[in-house]
């Protein structure tokens, strides 16, 4: 006999087992070794997510109560899956191009982007999924309680209780672990795709195992199967067709519409291609998971006592024969259904709450505070996802405990499957019709939820919970019509089949007439253009203007959402790919348009546009940038791909060319100016070195006056002095002269030398350092790198203009290698600047109260090529900011 | 004798039987539907089909779907540029 | 009564310098720093001669230059340029805006006394 613990013991074996393969997983991804993750038969694995604790368990007790009406659950999404052709290869092109994140942002992107119906979409899935989860806590507790109970300790409601909230909170954690580890930009999640793959394996495995046992173990061969089934209650085809029909369409259309089913097939999709392997390979798991569904029932239902639940029929036929590996196997298999479901469906619902409703009222309620940190909405966005899915989780498992757990919540399920279907029609429209619009959407939208709530979901807690008894049989303030189960006066009807049925023809009318009689805004049009017709063209999506928008302004945002590396390097990617060097692309409408999608890859179509909107404000599509989209279409259909390339090449070479005449132009004005500095330079000393010298052999003077007349001399004389050995450092390091004196040290002694020689922390200048994370030894000229970073802080001290300034020393590891950043809160450089204040007798033009030559800049400049390292301008920080990229050179071990 | 390019013959046959698989490709789940449907027609109650002649007949269209699924997709590749426009409409 | 002069210059040991040369020499010296703010010392307080630094912080010493001539107040005031650049353009914009003499720097002590004793006395 299975003792309960060993059972206890075996399912978080189980659990650590699918940790690791969650971890391991997810490493390989991050380590670039992910290709086996990308295969066809995981995207298919995923897929079977589909099949939850409620088919797992449910189905035979379907069969057992409804013979072979079960089927229908599995065909419809087998014709989908078949027909891929039709719908899903376009879904998953629209999702990769648009970088679409979950079925809210699907339904939100199509329609010009809008916010309501992404909430409207999101609060409908919330609602029809938190019944669906309930359903899952109870499965696992149930099949918990079916082992106690063989144990002979029998669980009642405290026990079952119990077990339902260690089952939460266990998914809860694995959730937040493998869910919300970082905002990918495409919002896949490997650890949790490959779990749910092996997951996917477990559980038909374990109902194969079941199944063959039944028909070769109890039944005796498939012929005498065959007739035990003929001989049994449910021998006969007693099928109603309204509703064999109805199940196939809801189930087929609730496999496109679930958010898990979404986030599944969509947004986790890498390859397009491994479509056309599900296609078939799919469609074969759901043919083996329902096969032995009947016999089961069959033999359960001949073999178990009268009144045994037909519902865990494939737990406790096994366990009656004495086959308790066999039962345990079971046992795992409704366990990842029931987990596997879980998790996907609170990342999918998670994401959908964060973008759609808490992004957006987060970004409202900080609308116009200008820069913030790096990655602070990022991190607003992970820690809104955490608690979206406890908060799921949470809903699901109150849910259970209202319902009671009872039979009334099995019936849930189809209930579930109809809500989520109300998004269908939207989507279908969305998808193949260009005239669908916002507002017919969201009227349609509503419709469906309001119809579906009224005749399924209210009344399914049951006659007078929620909608009273009076109210069911005469229809509320006893108006006939509006009956729930019998709305317009149409009655005997199978309830489910007339909900659905009702919501859908209102759903779809309401949407099609509000399209047709409302008009889209451009940004919809353009967006239905895109979506309708994504396999002509997928490119050009909503122009912004360029140019109203600083590259600076953008970055900063940029690393608000993806933080800061990550903003850095896609800025300077695209950078280095309109030939230019530094972090600031040219904003073309091309970068902001990509800048857009890969925003929207993270936070949602949504909330991106509205966020690259605040900085490009007033600048919302127009006609004319309609007209400019089609003119452009038109092109690209016209000229070749290689005639293309090579304007593009031109345009970078003529970009090139330009930047670097503009760089000449201003060097030759700068350089005359630096003669007459350098000649101003020079003359201000001597200027008063002569005229208190002429002082002092005068005579006239005072000893007092005396000993100040030459302390100025001499002071004066210093500063010339200085001048001098800048001009020569500078010549000597630009001519290869100088020899480096490479030794080793700790980078931490070296800031700490530097930030003494500087004039130290305090005193008019606060420091922040972060010492532990300077703590390494590098083998370098130490002296010429302390240099580079005496020059900094001395510059931080003189030009940061901030009431309180202070100065950020941050070290940190960016592509491999180590840098420093020195970051204070002053107003910064401005970006026609950002590129010059490195040049030799480049001066910014109000530097004249600093004193200095404009030389300290060029010389840093010198000595990191020299150190092979560099140094460059941050732009995008809230202040002036350099980085320092210091040199690679490891330390010598044997010294 | 079958001039100087038979393999432009060979290769306009393929690209042609290509398209008509898209074909398939699109009517497969029509077919199901319509097989699917099948049974509606069936004599319901003690004197009709049998339940296992109903399973034996919806697992059997099943298979047939996924074996017309499977072949289309060796012949079929999604990431090809679809068909011509006049062949879509 | 002394007369007054005004040195409109940024460098402090220069201003303590030619400060020493014309208090000596018996001047009433005032000074002012900033660019910006220039003409409204100058017309607070009308000075009899006013020296003029080129690079000043805030407005340079050729757009004050341009005012003071521009205003009845000081169209007429001596001014003397003082620049350390020693270019022949600036000497060239200095006189067309109107300065009476024009400086570079270094110079000797006797040369700005010499110079603003003739300035005076013209």
């Amino acid at each position: 006999m299975v003792t309960f613990n060993i059972l206890v013991a075996v399912a978080l074996l189980y659990v650590a087992v699918l940790f690791g393969v969650a971890f391991y997983a997810e490493r390989r991804a991050a380590l670039g070794f992910g290709g086996w993750l990308h295969s066809p038969i995981v995207y298919t694995l995923s897929l079977s997510i589909y099949c939850t604790a409620w088919t797992f368990y449910g189905a035979v007790g379907y069969a057992a109560r409804s013979g072979v009406e079960f089927v229908t659950i599995y065909l419809g999404p087998t014709l989908v899956m078949v027909g891929w052709w039709w719908v899903l290869r376009r879904l998953v092109r629209i999702g990769r191009s648009q970088r679409i994140t979950s079925i809210a942002d699907l339904i939100s992107s199509r329609f010009g982007k809008s916010t309501s119906l992404g909430v409207i979409v999101t609060l409908l899935a919330v609602v029809a999924t938190t019944p669906y989860i309930a359903l899952q806590l109870q499965s696992v507790t149930l099949s918990f309680a079916v082992f106690s109970n063989a144990g002979g300790q029998a669980w009642g409601h405290e026990e079952l209780n119990g077990a339902a909230i260690v089952v939460a909170i266990g998914l809860a954690t694995f959730t937040v672990f493998f869910g919300t580890r970082n905002l990918d930009a495409n919002e896949r999640h490997h650890g949790i795709v490959m779990a749910i793959a092996v997951e996917a394996v477990v559980k038909l495995v374990a109902l194969l195992a079941v199944g063959i046992f039944v028909v070769w173990g109890i039944a005796g061969g498939p012929a005498q199967m065959l007739q035990q089934i003929d001989a049994s209650p449910i021998s006969h085809w007693e099928q109603d067709g309204s509703r064999w029909i109805g199940l196939i369409f809801v189930s087929g259309a609730a496999f496109i519409c679930l958010p898990r089913m979404f986030q599944v097939l969509v947004v986790e999709n890498v390859d397009e291609r491994h479509l056309n392997i599900a296609g078939w390979a799919f469609p074969t798991y759901l043919f083996l998971m329902s096969l032995f569904v009947v016999p089961i029932a069959v033999v359960g239902l001949n073999l178990m006592p009268a009144g045994a639940n037909p519902d865990l029929f494939v737990l406790t036929i096994p366990l009656s024969q004495g086959r308790d590996g066999l039962a345990m196997v079971s046992f795992l298999g409704g366990f990842s259904s029931a987990t596997s479901m879980v998790i996907v469906s609170t990342i999918a619902l998670s994401t959908m709450v964060s973008n759609h409703i808490v992004l957006p009222v987060w970004l409202s309620a900080h609308k116009g505070q200008g820069a913030k940190v790096s990655g602070d909405v990022r991190s607003v966005i992970l820690r809104s996802r955490r608690i979206s899915i406890a908060a799921v989780l949470t809903l699901g498992y109150l849910y259970y405990r209202i319902s009671g757990g009872g039979t009334a919540l099995a019936a849930i399920g189809l209930v579930s499957f109809s809500g989520v279907v109300q998004i269908f029609p939207v989507l279908l429209g969305g998808i193949f019709w260009r005239g669908a619009t916002r507002i017919g959407a969201a009227m349609g939208l509503l419709t469906g939820f309001a119809v579906w709530g009224w005749t399924l979901f209210l009344p399914s807690f049951g006659d007078g919970a929620i909608i009273s008894h009076a109210a069911m049989q005469h229809g509320p303030f006893g108006i006939v019509w509006l009956r729930p189960d019998a709305l317009f006066g149409i009655d005997g009807m199978d309830p489910l089949v007339h909900g659905i049925m009702w919501s859908m023809i209102l759903n779809t009318l309401v949407f099609f007439i509000g399209s047709i009689f409302s008009f889209p805004t451009p940004l919809e049009r353009l967006q239905g253009a895109q979506f309708v017709n994504v396999f002509d063209y997928s490119v050009g999506s909503a122009r912004w203007r360029s140019s109203v928008a600083g590259a600076e302004d953008l970055l900063i945002m940029s690393q608000r959402i993806l933080g800061g590396n990550e903003a850095q390097a896609l800025f300077q990617r695209e950078a280095k790919s309109q030939g230019k060097a530094g972090y600031l692309p040219d904003v073309t409408s091309d970068f902001i348009e990509r800048l857009e999608r890969e925003l929207a890859g993270s936070v949602g179509a949504a909330t991106a546009h509205a966020m690259i909107g605040q900085l490009t404000e007033g600048s919302s599509v127009s006609v004319e940038d309609l007209i400019a989209v089609a003119d452009e279409a038109a092109q690209i259909l016209e000229y070749s791909n290689r005639l293309e390339a090579k304007s593009a090449e031109q345009e970078q070479t003529a970009r090139a060319l330009r930047d670097a005449n503009e760089k000449l132009t201003a060097l030759s004005v700068q350089k005359d100016a630096f003669l007459s500095q350098i000649s101003h330079e020079l003359r201000t000393p001597m200027t008063s070195i002569r005229s208190f010298s002429e002082i002092l052999r005068d005579g006239e003077t005072t000893a007092a006056q005396q000993g100040h007349y030459a302390g100025i001399i001499h002071d004066e004389t210093l500063r010339l002095t200085r001048l001098l050995d800048d001009l020569l450092d500078l010549s000597v390091l630009a001519n290869g002269q100088v020899t480096l004196q490479d030794q080793n040290g700790n980078l931490r002694d070296l800031i700490d030398r530097a930030v003494d020689v500087a004039g130290g922390d305090g005193d008019g200048m606060r420091i922040l350092r972060d010492r532990s994370g300077e703590n390494f030894v590098l083998h370098t000229d130490l002296d010429r790198l302390g240099q580079v970073f005496i020059n900094l802080i001395t510059n931080a001290r003189k030009y940061c203009d901030a009431k309180s300034p202070m100065l950020k020393i941050k070290v940190g590891l960016v592509a491999g290698q180590h840098v420093v950043d020195f970051i204070d809160n002053g107003t910064g450089i401005q970006v026609g600047n950002q590129q010059m204040i490195f040049e030799k007798f480049s001066r910014v033009a109000d530097q004249s109260k600093a004193g200095g030559a404009g030389l300290g800049l060029a010389i840093c400049r010198e000595i990191m090529q020299r150190l092979g390292g560099q140094i460059s301008y941050l732009p995008g920080q809230g202040g002036a900011a350099f980085r320092v990229v210091l040199p690679n050179n490891k330390p010598l071990s044997n010294q | 004798m079958t001039g100087r390019n038979p393999q432009g013959v060979f290769l306009e046959r393929r690209a042609y039987h290509k398209r008509r698989m898209r074909d398939l490709a699109r009517a497969v789940p029509i077919i199901g539907a319509v097989l699917i449907s099948i049974p509606l027609l069936w004599p319901q109650g003690d004197d009709g089909v049998t339940n296992s002649t109903a399973i034996v007949y919806v697992f059997g269209v099943w298979i047939v779907l996924i074996a017309l699924a499977a072949l289309i997709s060796r012949v079929v590749q999604s990431d090809e540029p679809p068909a011509a426009p006049a062949e879509e409409r | 009564m002394a007369k007054r002069v005004l040195l409109i210059e940024d460098e402090p040991n220069i201003i303590e310098a030619i400060s020493f040369i014309l208090s000596r020499d018996g001047w009433t010296v005032h000074t002012h720093e900033d660019g910006e703010t220039a003409i409204a010392k100058v017309n607070a307080f009308p000075p009899d001669l006013i020296i003029l630094d080129v690079m000043l912080s805030g407005r340079s010493g050729f757009d004050i230059l341009r005012d003071l001539r521009a205003q009845d107040i000081t169209a007429t005031t001596p001014v003397m340029m003082l620049t350390a650049r020693g270019q022949a353009k600036d000497r060239d914009l200095a006189k067309r805006l109107g300065a009476n003499h024009f400086m570079t720097k270094p110079f000797s002590n006797a040369e700005v006394r010499d110079n603003v004793r003739a300035l005076m006395e013209a």
